[in-house]
């Protein structure tokens, strides 16, 4: 018996979430006395570096990057019965959202996506998951002997465990997809919102896209990534891939900076499970406040440069 | 073209979440019950598809009587029947299970990315492998021509196009279209539309809610006058230390 966890490649790199996957997975390993094989399919990335994060034994396949749900599920699929895992650690990114259910029907397991818990094993197999979109988890009992679980990205810390892992090709390929990829386009040299560690969000307060250099000045200084309301991407002032809350994506960075955000429940659902959250808008009684940690009751045009000037220092 | 849509029925967005029974269960006291948002957008997706090409769409739903006034919603926005399949909805894999078994013979699948209250994301790509057919997450536009299917999606960091002939099953996101609002003659006809009740042809038993939890309250607000904002910095560098 083994823990698998399919560590994400993305341009010829493991990604973070990978890192967190595999740290775990090590720790659900741990638990249930069993060991840890990471499943890498991709190119570049060099297995042996997951070792550091606990995995035990590293698949590779060594295909192109180019991910469909159905291919990757079958073969992840089939590398949980050339290792005999019966439990499968995934990351709750676009990529392992897509994975995750299909992966789940193919091994006839209990699926868990947007777990924020290591499994509690005393009684069955228990998990906290995130539900109601960010407002409420739920203690959710995995019946079946297999489990699928698809972790929050951010919500662990990565452990290293320094130890070394043996890597070797895996004896299962890539399947064909019944889909054709026609083209991808990726944002090259920005940070995607849902593994940004520091997030700089603006509402509606900040008047226009012209003014949007202020959060992108503080983002840039801060190395963070940039998001907005839901209003603001409806009137077209951002991309909708920056709309956070229930409708949107929903965040979980340990920094969330709300500029001229009203704080209405339907933005805070996706972003209140931020580790520390800062308001910042001209009315004492927006409602922000009430889900802040920091707050700066001020008009956003004099804070912000403010803001900029001492995170450049 | 044959059409399905997979609809589901929330708390409204603006619910104040609570539970009762030793937080074993999830109050419903007061809580007004809506069409799931991103399915909103998957049967206008699909009404869409089905007018272009001279096709019809079904609404399928997974649930007791209590929601017949949302399925009616939803032939009111101009599908042509509807099909309850009569069970109480225990998780993802078990909506699935039920769908899978009437959904032969569509040629396009559209679901909601996620459902707001359960958040499982998970109906879409366990149909397409309960199928054998390809499941597109994330979907932000559908085409049909030449016998195609084509899709933008969201991944990680960006967008791709993808493309298919059905059966397939796309989950809708954000940006698909804009959600068709119900008129007088729509609401009208939906009263007399077919609404066929089938009766659970399987049970679950992949997992269950044992409890709930709601978020720590935060602890109040910390100000930091404006006039001295830069302060703010120090604070999130040396005191929380997330910067
Ligand atoms: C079904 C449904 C789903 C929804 N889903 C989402 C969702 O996913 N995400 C989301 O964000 N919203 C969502 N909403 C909308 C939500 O209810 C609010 O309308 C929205 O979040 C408000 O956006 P805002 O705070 O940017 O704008 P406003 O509510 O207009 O607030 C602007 C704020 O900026 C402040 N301000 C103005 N000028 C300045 C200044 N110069 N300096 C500083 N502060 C200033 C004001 O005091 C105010 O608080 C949803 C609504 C519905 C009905
Ligand atoms: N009870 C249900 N009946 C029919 N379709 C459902 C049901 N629950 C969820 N779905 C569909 O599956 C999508 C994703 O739901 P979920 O996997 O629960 O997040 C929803 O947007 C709906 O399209």
């Amino acid at each position: 018996m083994s823990v698998l966890v399919f560590a994400e490649i993305s341009d010829g790199k493991f990604k973070k979430a990978a890192f967190e996957a595999v740290s775990y997975g090590r720790q659900v390993a741990d638990l249930l006395g069993s060991k840890v094989v990471a499943v890498a399919i991709g190119q570049g990335a060099d297995g042996s570096e997951l070792g550091l994060y606990g995995a035990h034994q590293v698949k590779t396949i060594s295909v192109g990057e180019a991910f469909t749900a159905d291919a990757y599920a079958a073969a992840v699929h089939g590398v949980a019965n050339e290792v005999s895992a019966t439990t499968v650690i995934v990351s709750n990114t676009y990529t392992g959202k897509s994975l995750s259910p299909r992966l789940a029907q193919l091994m006839g397991a209990s699926l868990a996506s947007n777990v924020v818990s290591l499994p509690d094993t005393q009684d069955g197999f228990n998990v906290k998951r995130g539900v109601f979109s960010g407002k409420a988890f739920a203690f959710v009992n995995l019946t079946r002997t297999n489990k699928v679980l698809a972790i929050t990205p951010n919500s662990f810390e990565i452990k290293t465990f320094g130890e070394s892992a043996q890597v070797e090709n895996s004896s299962v390929g890539l399947s064909n997809s019944g889909l054709t990829i026609d083209a991808v386009n990726k944002v090259t040299g920005k940070i995607p919102l849902t593994e940004a560690e520091v997030v700089i969000s603006g509402g509606r307060g900040l008047k226009g896209p012209e003014n949007w250099h202020l959060i992108e000045d503080l983002a840039t200084a801060l190395g963070a990534a940039t998001a907005c309301s839901k209003p603001v991407s409806d009137m077209e002032w951002r991309p909708h891939s920056e709309h956070v809350g229930q409708t949107g994506i929903t965040i979980k960075p340990n920094l969330y900076v709300a500029v001229g955000i009203s704080g209405a429940i339907q933005h805070l659902a996706g972003v209140s499970s931020s580790k520390v959250i800062v308001a910042i808008n001209k009315d004492p009684e927006a409602p922000f406040f009430k889900a802040a940690d920091y707050g700066i009751v001020g008009d956003a045009f004099e804070v912000l440069p403010q803001l900029i000037a001492a995170a450049k220092n | 073209m044959k059409i399905l849509a997979c609809i589901s029925v929330v708390p409204d967005t603006t619910t104040k979440i609570t539970f009762t029974d030793n937080n074993t269960q999830f109050n419903t006291a007061g809580v007004q019950y809506i069409l799931n948002p991103y399915d909103e957008l998957a049967v206008t997706r699909g009404l869409e598809i089905a007018e272009a090409n001279g096709g019809t769409l079904t609404i399928v739903h997974v649930g007791k009587a209590d929601a017949e006034p949302v399925i009616r919603k939803a032939l009111s926005m101009g599908a042509n029947e509807a099909i309850r399949i009569d069970a109480e909805a225990m998780d993802a894999q078990h909506v699935a299970e039920e769908i899978s078994k009437i959904a032969e013979g569509y040629d396009l699948i559209i679901t909601g990315r996620e459902s707001i209250d359960y958040n499982g994301g998970a109906v879409c790509g366990l149909l397409g492998a309960m199928l054998g057919i390809p499941s597109i997450n994330v979907v932000t536009r559908i085409d049909y021509a030449a016998g195609k299917f084509s899709f933008d999606r969201d991944i990680d960091g960006g967008r791709e196009t993808v493309s298919c002939a059905g059966p397939c099953v796309a989950s809708a996101q954000k940006d698909l279209c804009e959600p068709r609002i119900p008129n007088m003659r729509g609401i009208m006809a939906a009263r007399t539309k077919p609404l066929q009740v089938v009766p659970a042809k399987t049970s679950g038993g992949y997992s269950q809610y044992a409890s709930f939890e709601l978020p720590a309250p935060k602890s109040g607000v910390k100000l930091i006058d404006p006039s001295e904002a830069g302060k703010l910095i120090d604070i999130l560098r040396n005191e929380a230390k997330v910067i």
